[in-house]
């Protein structure tokens, strides 16, 4: 069940700040994930890139929390890219117009 | 030999009308003698003792000082004073004894008083003999007319609890017998009709037998329908029948009880078991026992039954049964036994035709003579083979299966389907997208329909057909239907904060899947998803 956990963890790259996710992303992951973008918005990077690699499972509840720090890191002007989302999530995000507001960049990580 | 102790006991053992120190009638004498006094002497002669031989033979009374005999008896004489027996025979039988003390004068016995001991005992003993005869026959009578009372009472219970008519299920032939032994035990069986369509089926049997078992069956029946009103897990509702009958159950007895809950429209059967007997499912390919095993209801608190499950296929029948079937003898102490009831299950037969079948089964193997030695019961149910020309259409039942309603839990909902569809052939990307639909589906049937409560479960049921997958997930409905399009998500708006970041569960089930439907009788919603097994061609 350990690999379900949900995680965030965030490193700082040129230009951005990355936060590798991982396990689950669902009602479960709500605190973690509200503390890595905090930490993000103390950081003051202008671009944040969610690494998606690692999650095997996004739920409504997840594209919920991806929304809502959506909405947080457009009001602060930060852009959000999305890494390593499998086919069909991006299939999800697109369906969902997530991808309108963020970049999916398909592959790994650039 | 117990016969005749019991009476000799009888007759010493109470003030009858026989003389009894016969010295003290012939003799004016008023001298008092410390061992003996007015009351008849009680002396017990065990059935093995050698002195109700020699009684038994002897020519007339017999002097107790005389007696060489290795006797307890003859010793309990002794001491109780008794100098002279006189044996009552009746018919060759030794009926009683005249137990006399010595002559109050301290004389011998006359050969007179001999000789009118024993013309007395020649006359006192037919005439005790019938005094007794009538006694038995009167106390045998009393205690007949005493037991076809309880048995009538017994009778009259069991009968208010027998449903009095079977349910209706189309596509289901059903039928019960239930036959009562002479002496009434406390078998049971009922039909209960639960959430979603579904059939509550108890069987039952209580240990004892008259008014006592009724009672305890009475109170059974009663706990299983209050208990299905509140779970549908058959192993919860045993569970706590049983907590409940613990500490109200009489010594000795408990109840053996198979719970099942069968969904008619699948065939699917979920069973938990309390020491009764295993139900036989007939399939084309053979008879077998669907397997749960449990303590009998009523014997110790806090236990737990295990759940099994099995398919009724079209065509197949299931028999649930008492042990008076199968324990039932024949003349030669033979029992009818499982073997015999499992071949006479492999014929094909439906509903009463398989009763009436397996009870001339039952009565040409006991003889025409044979008294009914445990109530029988018999539950039969067939499920009507499929009509030939839409026997295609008619879809396979891959799996079928409940999760707690609680948090999370939509995962494991989401696996199960995942490996039941597996072998079909579906695309990866196709079957992501079925995933994600159940996942969704079960949520909210968990977050609706369970308020997230585990013991409120969420069934799920994937059939295939040759062109499409049908998963349905049903809730209980505890907060009403889950709210359809009350508002289409927007991702526009969301972002702008005039929606909320949520709601995106029905839009993506719909998104995942071919169709969606949501069915709801009141205490159960389904949603049924479906979606074709190969892509759609483009075009």
């Amino acid at each position: 069940m350990d690999e379900r956990r949900f995680g965030a963890d965030i490193t700082e790259v040129p230009d951005e700040v990355r936060m590798r996710l991982s396990g689950d992303l669902n009602a479960r992951a709500d605190e973690t994930l509200a503390a890595a973008y905090q930490r993000v918005v103390e950081l003051g990077s202008r671009r944040v890139s969610l690494d998606f690699t690692r999650v095997g499972y996004i739920n409504s509840t997840g594209i919920a929390l991806v929304v809502r720090l959506l909405a947080e890191a457009r009001r602060d002007g930060r852009a959000v890219r999305a890494i390593g989302l499998n086919e069909h999530y991006r299939e999800i995000f697109r369906i969902t117009r997530l991808s309108d507001f963020m970049e999916i960049i398909e592959g790994d990580a650039a | 030999m117990t016969a005749l102790t019991r009476p000799i006991r009888r007759l010493l053992g109470r003030p009858v009308a026989v003389p009894e120190q016969g010295a003290r009638v012939e003799s004016s004498d008023v001298q008092p003698l410390p061992a003996l006094d007015d009351r008849a002497i009680a002396v017990d002669i065990p059935e093995s003792d050698p002195l109700l031989a020699y009684l038994q033979t002897a020519p007339g009374p017999v002097e107790v000082a005389r007696l060489e005999l290795d006797s307890p008896a003859v010793h309990a004489m002794r001491e109780a004073g008794v100098a002279l027996i006189v044996p009552l025979v009746s018919q060759g039988e030794l009926i009683g004894t005249l137990n006399l003390g010595p002559r109050l004068s301290e004389q011998d016995y006359s050969t007179d008083d001999r000789r009118l001991l024993t013309t007395l005992a020649a006359q006192a003993a037919p005439a005790i003999r019938v005094a007794q005869l009538v006694r038995e026959q009167a106390r045998e009578a009393a205690e007949r007319e005493r037991l076809d009372q309880e048995m009538r009472v017994a009778t009259l219970i069991q009968q208010q609890f027998l449903p009095r008519e079977l349910p209706n299920l189309p596509q289901w032939q059903i039928a019960a017998y239930y036959g009562p032994a002479r002496a009434v035990g406390g078998d049971f069986y009922d039909f209960i009709e639960m959430p979603g369509g579904r059939i509550g089926i108890a069987v039952g049997d209580v240990t004892d037998k008259g008014v006592p078992a009724a009672l305890v069956m009475a109170r059974t029946h009663s706990i299983l329908r209050a208990e299905a009103s509140r779970s549908d897990s058959p192993g919860e509702i045993l569970a706590r029948a049983n907590a409940l009958l613990v500490p109200e159950m009489p010594a000795r007895m408990f109840v053996t009880c198979l719970f099942a809950i069968l969904d008619p429209r699948t065939g699917r059967i979920v069973l938990a078991n309390a020491g009764h007997n295993l139900p036989y499912i007939r399939t084309d390919s053979g008879v077998v026992e669907l397997r749960a095993t449990g303590m009998p209801l009523g014997l110790m608190a806090d236990i737990q039954y295990e759940e099994t499950e099995g398919i009724i296929a079209p065509g197949s029948n299931v028999l649930l049964y008492s042990d008076g079937l199968v324990e039932a003898h024949d003349r030669t102490e033979e029992m009818f036994g499982f073997p015999r009831l499992r071949e006479a299950m492999t014929i094909d037969d439906a509903g009463s035709e398989l009763l009436d079948r397996l009870l001339d089964d039952l009565h040409a193997f006991t003889g025409p003579d044979w008294e009914q030695e445990d109530d029988i019961t018999l539950v039969t149910l067939r499920r009507a083979s499929g009509v030939s020309e839409e026997a295609d259409a008619v879809p396979n039942l891959t799996t079928a299966f409940s999760i707690p309603g609680e948090e999370g839990n939509e995962r494991l909902a989401m696996d199960r389907v995942a490996a039941a569809v597996a072998d079909l052939g579906i695309s990866p990307a196709r079957l992501e997208r079925l995933k994600t639909a159940v996942s969704e589906a079960t949520m909210n049937a968990i977050e609706y329909g369970s308020r997230g409560r585990a013991g409120v479960p969420v069934d799920v049921e994937v059939q295939a057909t040759p062109e499409a997958v049908i998963v349905r997930i049903t809730d209980r409905a505890l907060s009403g239907s889950v709210p359809d399009d009350a508002e289409t998500p927007d991702i526009d708006l969301k972002l702008a904060g005039a929606q909320k970041p949520r709601g995106w569960g029905l839009f993506l089930i719909k998104n995942m899947v071919d169709s969606m439907d949501v069915t709801t009788d009141g205490s159960t919603q389904t949603v049924t998803l479906t979606m074709a097994r190969k892509e759609p061609t483009d075009g």
